[in-house]
């Protein structure tokens, strides 16, 4: 997790306000709060992370965000933050949407699931993948929407939605040749900062 | 033998009397020229105080918040002692923990039953309207005799989470941190009227005699019982009361009489509640903070913007509500956490899972009671990093 951090933490302007939808323990903020000393929130449904950022002093919303962002007026936020979250939530293409207008931009993470091993255990033993990114079998996985950098990208022209950044990543979340030059089928972790003109 | 308190309890208590001379301007533009306030004090303040809490009560509390009066018949400790005391969660270790009668209240603060100096009788209905303002600028001059320059934080449920919000932004400089749990931003049409019907019922008892009842040696307890029975329907859910009560019959069996003897559990319930308050509460004390109540409104001072409020604030807030409270649903705590993000400010939000409704802010839920350790484990560790 922790290059992951310093990954975003890079792409972040000091002193900027961020708001970190799914924050889960807090980590990233605390970080950011540390390195590139923002201030903001983070959002978060499940109890026990909701405590671990209150003891970590972090501003945690105990919220869903899948009830949307109605609490948070436009450009509100420099950026908005979406770690891991995209492939769990139900209301993908409207998140994405509120995401740029509360924030001026975007920051996206997720697990690429056109990475060779997904494609292969498909292809081959003709079961669901379960890597090191996606660890879950199929019926206990809070991933219900997988998809491929590709998918993303496409669905980013069709919005409207500007990739500012990209960086992708092994499973150790080290940015390494492979993935780079081949980002969908090397890639297991994707980073996306994204805009809206 | 010494009494034997449980090993977590701050143990014996004595209330303290502070007496104010300096006339106290009240929102209403009356004032009071001298007035006394009771309170306690649990836990060692340090050497600048910065360690000190304000625990606000609400309703139908008062400054005996935790610990024992009597050390020969223990009874009852005070009315928020599951959360305060050594080791729990507002740690009397770390804090210096005040709390006192409200102004207007009936234990032992000048209220309706003290005498009115200007004809030498109780004030009963001649006493001036106080406002959650008026109260902070009273807990402001207490600070001031105990020398407490700024509060590590302010607490409060319900009510008293009002207060903690008021604090923040009348005096922004002397509180670092404000708890506000249960609360709401203001009243809604629909908990003025309930407060309304409570008011109505206690107006409208024989002895209530305009609030005069003092003179005629009676209390107006019919009243004063079916507002407080009122009261505890909306301090609970419906599930709450499902679990607690269920239909089940006194005596195993509908009698299908036509007295209404209480049939029911949750009728006996109800009426034991009210027979208890009567004993421990004046009716006119509980009309003027149904009063004060239903007249907070810190946006009214800004245009209805409740993040104007906020926007000179300085304390960091923790908001907190519980899932199956009506009276101050976690809508209304949302909308406090809103204007707090529209202003810019340090907030969280804690929703706690409950089924104990609006009485949920007293009861030693783990979620919620790990929410306010963690959180006052990071405030006094900030006093005493600034002490050092």
């Amino acid at each position: 997790m922790r290059p992951e951090l310093e990954l975003i933490s890079e792409w972040i302007r000091p002193g900027a306000r961020v708001l970190d939808l799914g924050c889960g323990d807090g980590a990233l903020l605390a970080y950011l709060r540390e390195h590139r000393q923002v201030s903001g929130y983070g959002l978060e449904i499940d109890s026990a992370n909701m405590l671990q950022c209150i003891q970590a002093g972090v501003n945690v919303i105990h919220a869903d965000l899948e009830a949307g962002l109605a609490d948070f007026g436009d450009s509100s936020f420099d950026y908005v933050i979406m770690t891991q979250t995209l492939q769990a939530v139900r209301q993908t293409e409207a998140l994405l949407d509120e995401m740029l207008r509360v924030g001026r931009q975007g920051v996206v993470t997720f697990p690429n699931f056109g990475f060779w091993r997904c494609r292969a255990q498909i292809a081959l033993q003709g079961l669901m993948p379960v890597v090191k990114t996606l660890p879950y079998q199929w019926y206990d996985t809070p991933n219900i929407h997988l998809f491929t950098l590709r998918d993303f990208e496409q669905l980013c022209r069709r919005k409207r939605i500007d990739i500012l950044q990209r960086t992708v990543l092994d499973h150790a979340h080290r940015p390494r040749l492979g993935p780079r030059l081949w980002p969908n089928l090397l890639g297991e972790i994707a980073l996306y900062r994204l805009g809206r003109a | 033998m010494p009494p034997t308190f449980p090993p977590d309890s701050i143990g014996l208590v004595t209330p303290q009397t502070a007496h104010f001379d300096e006339p106290l301007a009240l929102d209403c533009g009356r004032s009071l020229a001298d007035y006394e306030m009771v309170y306690e004090t649990y836990g060692t303040p340090n050497a600048d105080r910065s360690n000190a809490v304000l625990i606000c009560h609400a309703l139908s509390g008062d400054h005996h918040v935790a610990g024992y009066h009597d050390e020969d018949d223990p009874g009852k400790p005070g009315w928020w002692d599951n959360c305060i005391g050594p080791g729990k969660p507002i740690d009397t270790r770390d804090f210096f923990v005040v709390c006192c009668n409200n102004l207007g209240g009936c234990k032992g603060s000048t209220g309706p039953t003290a005498i009115n100096p200007d004809n030498r009788k109780p004030y009963g209905p001649d006493f001036p309207i106080v406002t959650v303002k008026d109260w902070v600028r009273s807990q402001a001059r207490l600070a001031d005799q105990l020398g407490i320059a700024q509060w590590a934080a302010v607490i409060g449920g319900s009510l008293g989470g009002m207060q903690a919000m008021q604090w923040a932004i009348t005096f922004p400089e002397r509180i670092r941190h404000s708890l506000v749990i249960a609360a709401a931003p203001r009243l809604s049409a629909q908990n003025i009227a309930f407060n309304e019907v409570a008011r109505q019922a206690i107006l409208s008892d024989p002895d209530f005699h305009h609030g005069h009842y003092y003179e005629f040696g009676v209390v107006p307890r019919r009243g004063l019982m079916l507002a407080r029975m009122l009261g505890h329907i909306t301090y609970l859910s419906d599930e709450g009361m499902r679990a607690k009560f269920g239909r089940e019959l006194r005596e195993g069996k509908m009698n299908f009489n036509f007295n209404f003897d209480t049939e029911f559990q949750v009728e006996s319930y109800l009426r034991h509640q009210g027979h208890a308050f009567v004993d421990r509460f004046d009716a006119n004390t509980y009309l003027l903070i149904t009063k004060t109540l239903d007249y907070f409104d810190p946006a009214a001072d800004f245009d209805e913007d409740l993040s104007a409020a906020f926007h000179r604030t300085q304390a960091h807030f923790l908001v907190i509500a519980f899932t199956s409270d009506w009276r101050f649903a976690p809508a209304r705590s949302r909308e406090i956490v809103r204007a707090l993000v529209r202003a810019g400010r340090e907030v969280s939000y804690a929703e706690i899972p409950s089924e104990y409704g609006h009485d949920a802010f007293l009861m030693p839920i783990p979620l919620y009671h790990e929410v306010l350790r963690g959180y006052l484990t990071r405030v006094a560790r900030e006093v005493s990093a600034d002490a050092a």
